[in-house]
């Protein structure tokens, strides 16, 4: 078998290539009942992007209903007590909803409307992209369904009500280890099964093909707009840029419109649990191997005998085995350097951020705060970096009373 | 010389009848219990035996197979252990098709290369793997069938005419024609649509058809080999064998006859008026 390990290809913004492969990873790999729905999917989403009309509703919505562009917010105090390089943050928790999740729903439903489909599923780890499915979905009307681990309900609470006032159903998962990776395998079942009226909006970049494309492209808007914010703050393009990651979406998003420029160095930070060598984490780059599930071949934690292992992370949004398949290539191309924070890490970035900062930053964001307390100091004080604060902590606030021993 | 399973089908076709695959997964619910099912399964009406592969995300199957996956999986099983389980049982039996049903990952985690040696060592005669699509698996079917093993495709209810040829290109063994648009264990076809199916299959294949999923009675068996070469049934035995376990999910007194005696029933719905 080929590998791209090394190798460096002419730009790593052109991919994937027609059947959805990122080198060896991507591609469609679910059962023939789901193939043809797959396929109509891939052309209509290819006719809507290169439909005028349809970007123009797009840009519509993200500007008066999600409220983009987000700020670039220069964290001054946080820089400081650093004392190393210049922090910015990209606020994806300014947008309605409060994360960046809302970007892709959007762009989502609306594919599904033009595609005639009038139901909505999808599924959610820390709720985060339910809130943001059944927010759109109720936008426009629309039916939804949301697929939750048993787990996943318990400790993100505020969430689950939220869906529910927005008219959404949630669905809880009580099989395997009842979160992410469960509720994607109930949500799949359920669309093999309702495929004539139904659209599963994707939380992540991951999926049979065009998913892991199409929810980048409508995320990619976050490094598009962080680009052209530096240009105009700064003169020139930022240096690093820091994202966490679980499937991956918030980090393609910052981090795709930069693939190009070389000088501009970039940082996935996984979820490391209670450490990569206990063997209970989410970092599926750092401890997984490349296999196949949920449509796509890509890094995933997994047994010698190929049987998927149970993620653990404190954040429910990074708790799952797999990573997108762009990002397993853009790992093997050595193109994006893949590092990653514990629980305690980011509970203690979570603080920092609060104090210095008054933003309480959710707890996916939060990881990579971690790696941003690690780096930023090394660095000099003409350092750009931006860092993808891609959701809030309100969510959170029980599982981090929780994890400090606080009783509410 | 022809493989195991088209003789089989041409055996079906001399002797004027319909045949019947059982699905039962590798190991459920422990694997001395699973060995002695799988022994008795010819004789008790089984003309093609699928096997599945226990994986712990199977996508493509309901809640029945679903655990008996987790059985299996909590009783030992491995990939490397389902190949012992062919190899004993073929030690007895040199004649019944045995066809594996998984998904690709735990092959992945084998090494391709080395599990359609060892699958075709230990005398597995097919592939049905749930979530590798035509588009995808080349890198599978061409060593499968290079060892001699038969890469089973599916077709669907949403497998259009425009679609079904890329289905066919590259089928092997027989075409297994998905009933439903769903997962395995729950719903049932209208017997309308599996004769307008098989029609449109027959008009584009020369291989056999077999349709499963929600085929649970041996009343369902007849209304399906009305139409179709075989039919399989799998999470109606595995509920079987599921009700027969206690509370800690070990085997109860009776559970490999009563299974069998279930297959039997099954295969009393067959057709034999071919």
């Amino acid at each position: 078998m080929t590998t791209d390990k090394g190798k460096r290809p002419n730009s790593y913004r052109a991919g994937p290539d027609t059947d959805g492969h990122f080198g060896d990873f991507g591609g469609r790999y679910v059962a023939e009942t789901l193939m043809p729905l797959i396929l109509s999917v891939e052309r209509a989403y290819d006719e809507a992007r290169n439909d005028p009309a349809f970007q123009a509703e797009l840009d519509d919505l993200m500007t008066h209903y999600v409220g983009r562009p987000s700020p670039l917010y220069h964290a001054a105090p946080l820089s400081e007590h650093l004392g190393g390089a210049k922090i910015y943050f990209k606020r994806d928790e300014l947008n309605h909803t409060g994360a960046h999740k809302i970007n892709h729903a959007v762009g989502q439903v609306l594919l599904a409307r033009r595609m005639g489909k009038t139901r909505i599923i999808a599924e959610t780890g820390a709720g985060q992209h339910g809130v943001a499915t059944a927010t759109v979905a109720a936008r426009f009307g629309l039916p939804c369904t949301i697929f939750m681990g048993a787990k996943d309900i318990e400790r993100q609470k505020p969430n689950v009500f939220r869906m529910r006032l927005l008219g959404a159903e949630v669905r809880a998962c009580h099989s395997g280890s009842a979160t992410l990776k469960d509720a994607m395998n109930e949500a799949i079942r359920h669309w093999v099964s309702t495929v004539e009226d139904t659209f599963y909006v994707i939380g992540t970049v991951a999926g049979p093909h065009p998913y892991p494309a199409m929810v980048r492209d409508f995320q990619s808007v976050i490094g598009h707009e962080a680009k052209a914010q530096m240009l105009e703050r700064e003169g020139r393009l930022p240096d690093s840029l820091v994202a966490c990651i679980g499937g991956g979406s918030n980090a393609l998003g910052l981090f795709h419109a930069f693939l190009d420029d070389p000088d501009v160095a970039a940082y996935a930070v996984e979820a490391a649990g209670r450490g990569v060598e206990t063997g209970e984490h989410a970092a599926a780059i750092a401890g997984g191997a490349p296999g196949v599930l949920h449509g796509n071949r890509t890094f995933l934690l997994q047994d010698d005998d190929g049987q998927i292992k149970e993620a653990h992370s404190i954040s429910a949004g990074l708790d799952y085995p797999g990573i997108g398949p762009e990002h397993a290539w853009l790992s093997e191309t050595g193109r994006v350097n893949y590092v990653s924070a514990t629980d305690d890490e980011a509970l203690e970035a979570f603080q920092l951020c609060a104090r210095l900062e008054g933003i309480l930053p959710a707890l996916e964001p939060s990881h990579a705060l971690a790696h941003v307390i690690k780096l930023a100091p090394t660095l000099p004080k003409d350092h750009l970096m931006i860092m993808n604060l891609c959701g809030r902590g309100d969510k959170d606030i029980f599982t981090i009373a929780d994890a400090l021993g606080v009783e509410l | 010389m022809s493989t195991r399973i088209e003789k089989r089908f041409q055996l079906l076709k001399d002797q004027k009848r319909a045949g019947l695959i059982t699905f039962t997964t590798a190991g459920d619910p422990d694997p001395v219990t699973f060995a002695q099912i799988l022994a008795g399964l010819p004789k008790a009406g089984a003309d093609i035996i699928e096997l599945g592969m226990p994986f712990t995300d199977p996508m493509a199957d309901g809640p029945v197979i679903q655990r008996a996956s987790l059985r299996a999986l909590k009783a030992g099983m491995s990939v490397k252990r389902t190949l012992k389980i062919v190899a004993d049982f073929r030690l007895n039996d040199q004649d019944t098709p045995i066809v594996l049903m998984g998904y690709f990952n735990p092959i992945m985690a084998y090494g391709i290369s080395e599990f359609v040696k060892d699958a075709a060592k230990a005398g597995v005669d097919g592939l049905i793997i749930a979530d590798l699509p035509p588009e995808e698996d080349a890198q599978l079917r061409l060593p499968a069938n290079k060892a001699g093993l038969a890469m089973i495709r599916l077709a669907a209810p949403t497998t259009d005419d425009q679609r079904l040829p890329r289905v066919l290109d590259g089928a092997s063994g027989f075409l297994y024609y998905v009933a439903i648009a769903g997962v395995t264990g729950t719903k049932s076809a209208a017997d309308s649509h599996i004769s307008e199916a098989v029609t449109r299959i027959r008009a584009q294949s020369s291989l056999p058809v077999a349709v499963g999923f929600g085929i649970r009675t041996a009343d369902h068996v007849a209304q399906i080999t009305n139409h179709a070469d075989a039919a399989i049934v799998g999470s109606a035995i595995i509920s079987e064998i599921e009700s027969r376990l206690d509370q800690q999910g070990r085997a109860t007194a009776g559970l490999v006859d009563e299974t069998l005696n279930f297959v039997q029933s099954l295969a009393s719905g067959l057709s034999r008026n071919r």
